[in-house]
């Protein structure tokens, strides 16, 4: 890696370094190819394919050519903003909910679990052995109207008789959080493990109550593991259409049951493809907004 | 649509990937023959997408017949729980079996057509580029089947090489998409109606308005099956879905959106509203006979109207898509499932509606209280009352779409 970060000056200023062969200074890059060839293949490829599609115009009988047309994405942006906002308001409310529940399950992993310490990294990553379908089609019974959830909410008043979970999106966010929870989890209890509980107790003989140890130790230390969590579970959770399937209703749709529709149904490859880059320019935008905010920034 | 109840779960192949990887370290590979290898593999992978990326060619290209192209194998894709099985074995096929010993060929059946669009988006870059599908046989719906008819995907048939074919029903003979019948032959059809429990929704549905009541306010769901639901509403405002103008299909938009809007439709769904009926999360569906019939066993209450207004009627069909390598096998099991004793059997058993004349007289030997089945063999009155959607082409199929996805959210 050394070699290679010199390499550029070395090549700029070849005088200064007259003592290395020429062929010697093509093996870093050799050594590079694989994994820019990597790069091409599974980034840059689909990713040009992508924004080409989105540019043409046509249809499935005359083909489809090159057009450059641009206002693909002024016509997706104003015709579904209602989808995006709603995609990103309950992915955000997915992922501030898993980190509500996410934090303590990796703290009492990562510091009082012991022996158990895991089996309960199992039992977080178990649900992954069934299919992400399954567990989400699990979450109708659960919620179910005749169910015992809604029974119980009913008899002690927190809803109406008529009332239902299913179909809402308090169910979709509810999917959304059980679904991606072990993507947070994993990361938080990665960095919480890596603390020196030596540093906590070196809080408290400075007076500090547990309160402000957390405050000051902990959670500036788990930091990178929040941010690294918060994106595994927001940016998976923004491109979702499996729980609002299941789980939503009609008004509840994000934008991937558009983009799979578009693509799939109405065959309107361009605006499928408009509207992916799209979501991957916000996301990349709120992700870089994001770390800065935290100040992680040995992240980017 | 999705017909199997059994909604079949994704399973993860991403780690197929990474497992292959690891094998090469193993490997007694030198270190600069795999870089060329993946220097030359690599570039190959990047230059096609890259080249076609920049725009695709129409499809008027021919297929030519890409495949294997042996005699004694034939490759079918069908829906899920569309063929008989016997009682012991799901992956055992009576008559599929009959059918390999009857004619020596070999049969690779495979139920991967889970959902008409999805099917499309999975061959349609094959059959575009002219390439072989690797299959032989393939089942799709009737609005699909007029896709791939004006596509050029499919092959013509030829009826000379499948004398049972005279057994279709008149009534199936001369669809709009297919005059003739030179390119498909029906599978299996079915009802789209009503399907609820008139004892716990506690009164009779007659009419497709009688949905529209306060009591089945968001227990309610539709197909997001477009023609389904879209035939109903149009029906409900004295249009016909065969032949109707844009200014009829808005009104109905319209008349749905309402009702969207309104909270009366719970969810746009495929055949996932069988199980929310059977647990009662709701109270009535837009919904198919063989869905319904299958709710029947466990409740025998449960039931499909078919509204006064009429309801609508679809079929799956048999087609033999473009660069087939065994078109004669594929014309020899459409013969073979159009002999009234066959069709009779996977009747019994997949509870759709048969096209084959003299099934229903078969029928009594296989199973006789499935034989007098309205939903299985709907009598020349019933068969009247259904309708089938009119054929779009590919300008109009869009606009309709593009309103009906708006109205369902996406």
């Amino acid at each position: 890696m050394t070699a290679l970060l010199t390499t550029p000056t070395g090549a700029a200023t070849p005088a200064e370094e007259p003592t290395v062969p020429p062929e010697r200074r093509r093996v870093p890059y050799l050594l590079l190819l694989p994994g820019l060839l990597w790069l091409a293949v599974f980034f840059v490829v689909p990713l040009v394919t992508l924004v080409s599609t989105s540019l043409q115009t046509g249809s499935l009988e005359e083909g489809y050519a090159l057009t450059f047309s641009w206002s693909t994405y002024s016509d997706v942006w104003s015709t579904y903003s209602s989808q995006l906002l709603r995609s990103f308001l309950y992915a955000g409310s997915a992922t501030v909910l898993a980190l509500v529940i996410g934090y303590p399950l990796a703290y009492a992993i990562a510091f009082k679990a012991h022996r158990w310490r895991n089996l309960m990294l199992v039992l977080v990553v178990a649900p992954f052995f069934t299919s992400f379908l399954l567990r989400t089609l699990a979450w109708k019974i659960v919620l179910a109207d005749d169910g015992w959830v809604v029974g119980a909410l009913q008899t002690v008043g927190l809803m109406s008789d008529t009332g239902r979970l299913l179909a809402t999106p308090a169910a979709v966010v509810l999917g959304l959080t059980y679904n991606f929870l072990p993507f947070m989890v994993l990361p938080l209890y990665a960095s919480l493990e890596k603390m020196d509980p030596l540093l906590l107790e070196a809080a408290g003989d400075l007076h500090a109550t547990p309160v402000t140890a957390f405050r000051t130790v902990t959670w500036p230390l788990s930091l990178p593991g929040v941010v690294a969590g918060t994106l595994l579970t927001f940016i998976p959770a923004a491109g979702d259409y499996v729980n609002v399937q299941f789980l939503g209703t009609p008004n509840s749709q994000m934008i991937g049951n558009v983009i799979e529709s578009r693509f799939l149904t109405v065959l309107d490859y361009p605006a499928a493809a408009a509207l992916s880059i799209t979501v991957m320019a916000v996301v990349l935008i709120l992700v870089v907004a994001y770390v800065r905010r935290v100040g992680a920034r040995e992240l980017l | 649509m999705t017909r199997s109840p059994h909604r079949p779960g994704t399973t993860g192949t991403t780690g197929a990937a990474w497992a292959t990887g690891a094998t090469w370290a193993g490997s007694a590979l030198s270190r600069r023959g795999f870089l060329q290898a993946v220097g030359v593999s690599g570039a190959l992978l990047a230059a096609g997408p890259l080249l076609s990326a920049c725009g695709t060619e129409g499809t008027n290209s021919s297929g030519d017949g890409g495949t294997q192209g042996d005699p004694k194998k034939l490759a079918w894709s069908n829906w899920p729980l569309y063929l008989d099985t016997s009682d012991e074995d799901d992956t055992d096929n009576p008559t599929l079996k009959a059918f390999t010993n009857k004619t020596g060929i070999e049969v690779t059946y495979t139920e991967d057509v889970n959902d008409n669009d999805e099917f499309f988006g999975k061959v349609s870059p094959m059959l575009r580029a002219g390439r072989s599908t690797g299959r032989d046989v393939i089942v799709l719906t009737d609005w699909m089947a007029s896709r791939m008819i004006r596509l050029g995907y499919v092959e013509k048939i030829d009826r000379a090489n499948i004398p049972n074919s005279r057994n279709l029903l008149p009534s199936y003979e001369d669809v709009p998409f297919d005059k003739g019948r030179e390119y498909s032959l029906p599978w299996q059809s079915g009802i789209a109606g009503i399907g609820y429990n008139p004892k716990a929704l506690g009164r009779e549905i007659t009419e497709i308005d009688d949905l529209f009541r306060p009591d089945l306010k968001g227990r309610l769901t539709m197909l997001t099956e477009m023609r389904d639901t879209m035939g109903l509403l149009l029906l409900s405002l004295g249009k016909s879905p065969e032949d109707h103008t844009m200014a009829d299909y808005k009104k109905a938009i319209d008349k749905l959106q309402k009702l969207v809007d309104d909270g009366y439709v719970r969810a746009f769904t495929g055949n996932e509203y069988a199980a929310d009926l059977a647990s009662g999360n709701i109270l009535a569906a837009i919904g198919w006979s063989g869905d319904v019939l299958q709710l029947q066993s466990d409740d025998p209450d449960m039931q499909l109207a078919v509204p006064d207004e009429g309801g609508m009627l679809w079929s799956d069909n048999l087609m033999v898509p473009k660069g087939a390598g065994n078109k004669a096998g594929a014309e020899k099991l459409m013969d073979f499932y159009y002999d009234p004793k066959i069709a009779a059997e996977v009747a019994s058993y997949v509870n759709y509606v048969t096209p084959v004349n003299g099934a229903q007289d078969a029928m009594r030997d296989v199973d006789a209280e499935l034989a007098d089945n309205q939903l299985i063999f709907p009598t020349e009155q019933t068969l009247s009352t259904l309708h089938s959607f009119k054929a779009l082409d590919e300008g109009e199929e869009k606009e309709y779409q593009d309103m009906f996805q708006k109205v369902i959210g996406a």
